[in-house]
């Protein structure tokens, strides 16, 4: 059995997550995995994504991931990154619109981009390091200071229906959810696994996470 | 809090050698890009770009395994470039390891492989590499003009226009290089930056010419630009990442610290 398991649809940056846990858990079994049956069998999972909705959609459908994902949503510990927590949610409205897998209700919507208070322009894809509200306890965050950075990379942000989910919020020209939680699922819009020692915390956190909150 | 002004060293790297020369002539050895990389990483670089300057066939196996190297060991966004001319070629360098990968003569031989390369990889991973240069223009106004083959072959282009290109064909970021002042140490070319910026609603990457770490600010508050590239006042040991930070950090620019 692997201790953690990092999704692999042939979509997203899998080397990079994988390179990035292994620092953080040098003793832990990881596997990049294709395979349902390994997946549904590790005691944690990444769920990675990178890209445009519809193709990581059609992917995770492809591989039997919907109903992987289904499955261990809130039994046992679940990360969810960028695209991926977009695909937890209902629906997002990037390529003219895609079904996402409706384990969070709530709508993907695109940055407006115009102009900051300041008047500088908000420009689209937000690309870079972004401070995170941590708007409520949770194991995830020990140890990471509130307002810490971490790197963002996306066109699309999160819009859920229940804000109790939301565990973290970031601002860029409106306020949005840079993380939400639920149980034994934590999701960051963020790339952990690019944010140098705040995103490394975080996924040391993550391996070590009972799924208890 | 807003969102961070970034902080990137750049690599080029020749068979395996980090390297920089003025111009392209000169060119002075700065060690094995992983450790240079590293380095930077530990100093609080935002990004690390790494551009393949010689990019020919027999040397991409050692981009390939340097790629890999470093991203086994960099925990911050990686951008790869140089010799990009096919989607194997930008799939074999995101298994390897980058996070984004630029794209610049092919672009301008092709531009619908941009598009093919964001419609496949998405945006976020799509950097075009813009070389540009001052031209003479009847009326006296600025205009600039891409250029190829490190500056030395015109293509008629107007760069603003072809940036806005770019960004309507899937380009999530660019990286505009001032071929007039690569190498130079006399700043940015502000002009440019600001009208390319100015022009697109993706990020902006400045580059070629930073000398002192008021260029890299300057680069900022009066090009516009969302971030800023160095290498030189990096790579010899004259400013750190963090000294950089800290300068900008005092004209009143957000940067993470």
């Amino acid at each position: 059995m692997a201790d953690i398991a990092v999704m692999d649809y042939g979509m997203g940056n899998l080397r990079s997550v994988a390179n990035a846990v292994r620092k953080v858990a040098p003793h832990a079994e990881v596997v990049i995995s294709q395979n349902a049956e390994e997946i549904l069998r590790a005691e944690r999972v990444i769920f990675p994504g990178v890209g445009a909705i519809r193709d990581c959609m059609a992917e995770i459908r492809a591989a039997g991931f919907d109903k992987v994902i289904a499955e261990i949503h809130n039994a046992k510990p679940l990360l969810a990154i960028c695209v991926g927590m977009q695909a937890l949610m209902s629906y997002s409205e990037e390529n003219n619109g895609v079904e996402c897998l409706n384990l969070f209700a709530g709508e993907v919507k695109r940055f407006p981009g115009g102009r900051a208070a300041d008047g500088s322009q908000l420009k689209v894809p937000l690309m870079g390091w972004n401070s995170v509200r941590q708007s409520r306890p949770h194991p995830l965050w020990q140890g990471i200071a509130d307002d810490a950075r971490f790197y963002f990379v996306h066109s699309y942000y999160v819009q859920a229906e229940d804000e109790g989910l939301v565990a973290g919020i970031s601002d860029y020209g409106l306020s949005f959810p840079a993380a939400l939680a639920s149980g034994k699922t934590f999701a960051t819009q963020f790339h952990p696994e690019k944010s140098h020692t705040n995103g490394l915390k975080l996924l040391h956190n993550f391996v070590n996470w009972s799924g208890e909150c | 809090m807003s969102l961070a002004k970034r902080i990137i060293p750049c690599l080029d790297v020749d068979q395996g050698r980090v390297v920089k020369g003025v111009r392209f002539v000169d060119i002075r050895d700065a060690g094995d890009p992983v450790e240079v990389a590293r380095r930077y990483n530990e100093q609080g670089a935002d990004e690390i770009t790494f551009l393949d300057i010689t990019a020919s066939h027999e040397e991409r196996d050692t981009t390939y395994r340097t790629v890999e190297r470093m991203a086994e060991q960099v925990f911050i966004p990686l951008t790869v470039g140089g010799g990009v001319r096919t989607l194997d070629d930008i799939r074999r360098l995101l298994n390897a390891g980058a996070d984004k990968v630029s794209i610049n003569t092919t672009a301008i031989h092709n531009p619908q492989f941009v598009r093919e390369a964001s419609e496949r990889f998405g945006s976020q991973c799509t950097v075009v590499a813009i070389d540009a240069k001052s031209v003479a223009t009847e009326d006296g106004s600025d205009r600039w003009e891409i250029f190829t083959h490190g500056g030395r072959r015109p293509t008629g282009i107007d760069a603003v226009e072809w940036a806005v290109r770019m960004a309507d064909y899937g380009a999530g970021e660019l990286l505009l290089t001032s071929m007039d002042r690569d190498g130079t140490k006399d700043g940015f070319n502000i002009p440019l930056t600001r009208a390319v910026s100015d022009a697109v609603s993706v990020p902006v990457i400045a580059s070629g010419g930073v000398g002192e770490l008021q260029h890299l600010a300057d680069g900022i508050l009066e090009g516009h630009a969302d971030a800023v590239l160095a290498a030189s006042i990096f790579h010899f040991g004259e400013y750190t990442v963090q000294q950089a930070k800290q300068h900008l950090a005092s004209c009143g620019i957000t940067v993470r610290l």
